[in-house]
């Protein structure tokens, strides 16, 4: 078993987030989720039919288990995430945001500097805000300084199931953040989602890989052990890969001499 | 600047003989390329790349998948007026033909709104003829207002407008604009077009940027396939997205296929593209590019759309009516339709077509709220 961990005033057993788009069906998403035993789903806003009480994603997610993370996807600027963020809030009733705002609809990459600005008003008005954002060191301190619970670094493009591209940044975000460091974005396949946790982010979130595989609910579950075998690893200290054989004898040795 | 600047540096054929000159070596290479060219695209459109189309199909649908999913976004159109006073040779609107004419009032809007709604869309596109007059632009501001109650998404494909004209209307809660080009061949456009506002072709071209330049969402491109080469045409339709693409970055684009259809006594195509050509040309274009949304409508038949939108296509129509009035209001007067539909079936036999396919259809995915 893993540790716990915790984002805001909720603590998590599973370490791998999930999301709902691209599912060739409602009942085939729900079905993943719960292979995945993930307990934070995300959600997009403008997916969801807010004035329907019977919004067919919504009725998929109702489990105990599962918390909802509603994000703004499809918002090009702070104001108008900010306007999303309330209106999710009270539909959903939960004040848990992924902050995402990309202008960019080809790439989907996020603004950081709207993001920036967005994230400290959000603060403020009580969310637990969790960012979308490159894989950039200084943005992630300057977003935990405003007071966000949780930075989420792309590994690669979203949607491109490339891997962790941005795996040297992502190690000094590692290194340097306070708050938890969730990878989103990029993961392909179960071995980029292991390696993440091995490197010691606390958590992955997956939708692509898992939502267009030709067996999502298998895949979510190849995610899922996939997540505690990295994070066991990280866990149990894995050995430092060495660049170099170890000169049999030592070059300093003259110094004992 | 603007694509005028770009194109007029091209040669219309030249561009088709370079087309028609790529080679099996050509297509391979486009097909291995990672990142592909416009030079690509003209090898994937090319004669030489039709025996690849099983393979350009595999291609893309996997590049459709992965950025799309197993989805398929659905629209519905709405016309509002089918006045004109343009002369188009292939267009049942066109100002000469004798075809009862109307425009939309309020309660008729309303009523149609209903009836869309009742069949399940949540993004409409509002569609009229060129009467500057009785459909400008202050009719589009009203319209908006008053569908906007009941769709998430509003796209418009309307005559030309102004930048101002469009930031209005963005204002108002329009989300995309839709202007085809019909063909990027000047002299062939001028035979098309011989009367009314629309027979200024370099205004037509222009017309994205200034789309662009008003920050609307989504800009939607095609050529009218059938009044010229449709090889060379969609070479700069896509050679347009390039430069939309870079130039307007925070807009989002769209290709539809629309091919010349019967519509009251007019022009027959001068080009016939069979349907293993149209499955090439939206195949090339998702391998040219993956972020674009291609779209296909209800003019085509039934068999070929149960099946293409798994090749590459995002967006589909479903129980389409043409004509003003079509949904409610005047369900009976077939007579006053733009062109004839060929897929018939209602918007729930074509959901549970694509639903047995292992699709999900998508009815919302907008919200209004982001249209501040």
């Amino acid at each position: 078993m893993t540790q716990p961990f915790k984002i805001g005033d909720k603590i998590f057993q599973s370490r791998l987030f999930t999301g709902t788009g691209k599912f060739s069906n409602n009942a085939l998403m729900e079905k993943a989720i719960e292979a995945s035993e993930s307990e934070l789903v995300t959600v997009a806003l403008k997916r969801v039919d807010i004035r329907n009480e019977n919004d067919d994603i919504i009725r998929h997610l109702k489990h105990p288990r599962i918390n909802l993370l509603p994000n703004t996807s499809g918002v090009r600027t702070a104001k108008e995430a900010v306007f999303a963020a309330q209106l999710a809030r009270e539909a959903l009733q939960t004040n848990w945001l992924k902050l995402e705002i990309h202008p960019d609809p080809r790439y989907l990459l996020p603004d950081p500097i709207e993001t920036l600005k967005a994230a400290e008003e959000l603060v403020k008005l009580g969310f637990i805000v969790l960012p979308y954002i490159n894989a950039d060191p200084v943005l992630c301190k300057r977003l935990e300084e405003v007071g966000v619970a949780a930075v989420m670094p792309l590994g690669a493009p979203i949607g491109s199931n490339k891997g962790l591209r941005t795996v040297d940044m992502l190690q000094i975000i590692i290194e340097e953040s306070k708050v938890p460091v969730i990878i989103d974005a990029g993961i392909g396949a179960p071995s980029h989602a292991a390696y993440a946790m091995e490197l010691g982010a606390d958590a992955v979130l997956v939708n692509t890989a898992i939502a267009v595989a030709e067996n999502p609910e298998a895949m979510a579950y190849a995610f899922k052990i996939a997540v505690e075998a990295g994070r066991l690893a990280y866990e149990a200290k894995l050995g430092q890969i060495q660049n170099h054989a170890h000169a049999s004898s030592p070059l300093t040795a003259f110094l004992e001499d | 600047m603007s694509f005028n600047s770009i194109i007029e540096k091209y040669n219309w054929d030249l561009v088709k003989e370079s087309i028609y000159s790529k080679t099996t070596a050509d297509v391979e290479k486009a097909l291995m390329a990672e990142h592909r060219s416009l030079e690509d695209f003209k090898a994937l459109i090319s004669p030489a790349a039709e025996p690849f189309l099983e393979k350009m199909a595999k291609e893309s649908r996997a590049l459709t998948l992965k950025r799309f999913g197993n989805t398929v976004q659905m629209f519905a159109p709405l016309y509002l007026s089918n006045e004109c006073q343009n002369i188009c040779t292939y267009c049942g609107f066109s100002l000469h033909n004798k075809i009862l004419r109307t425009t939309l009032t309020d309660a008729q809007i309303i009523q149609e709104c209903e009836a869309v709604k009742a069949l399940g869309f949540d993004h409409i596109l509002l569609v009229t003829g060129e009467a500057n007059k009785t459909v400008g632009v202050d009719y589009l501001l009203n319209a908006i207002r008053v569908v906007r109650p009941y769709f998430s998404n509003i796209s418009l494909e309307v005559q030309p407008l102004e930048q101002e004209e469009y930031e209005l209307l963005i204002n108002e809660g329009l989300y995309a604009v839709l202007v085809y080009q019909e063909t990027y061949h000047k002299e062939e456009y001028r035979t098309h077009h011989t009367k009314g506002k629309k027979s200024n072709y370099d205004y037509r071209v222009d017309t994205p940027d200034r789309l662009g330049k008003a920050g609307v969402h989504k800009i939607g491109l095609g050529v009218l396939i059938g009044l010229e080469d449709w090889r060379t045409d969609s070479f700069f339709n896509a050679l347009h997205l390039n430069y939309l693409e870079k130039n307007y970055w925070q807009t989002r684009y769209s290709v539809s296929f629309p091919r010349l259809r019967p519509a009251e006594g007019l022009l027959e195509p001068k080009v016939v593209m069979s349907d293993k050509q149209l499955v090439q040309l939206i195949c090339a274009y998702r391998l040219f590019n993956e972020n674009v949304e291609l779209s296909i409508s209800t003019r085509e038949n039934a068999t070929f759309r149960n099946n293409i939108f798994k090749m590459g296509i995002t967006s589909m129509s479903a129980g389409s009516k043409t004509n003003p009035g079509g949904y409610a209001v005047f369900p009976e007067k077939e007579s006053l339709e733009q062109f004839a539909i060929d897929d018939t079936r209602s918007p729930k036999e074509v959901a549970d077509m694509i639903k047995q396919q292992g699709y999900e259809s998508v009815w919302k995915d907008w919200d209004k709220v982001f249209n501040l």
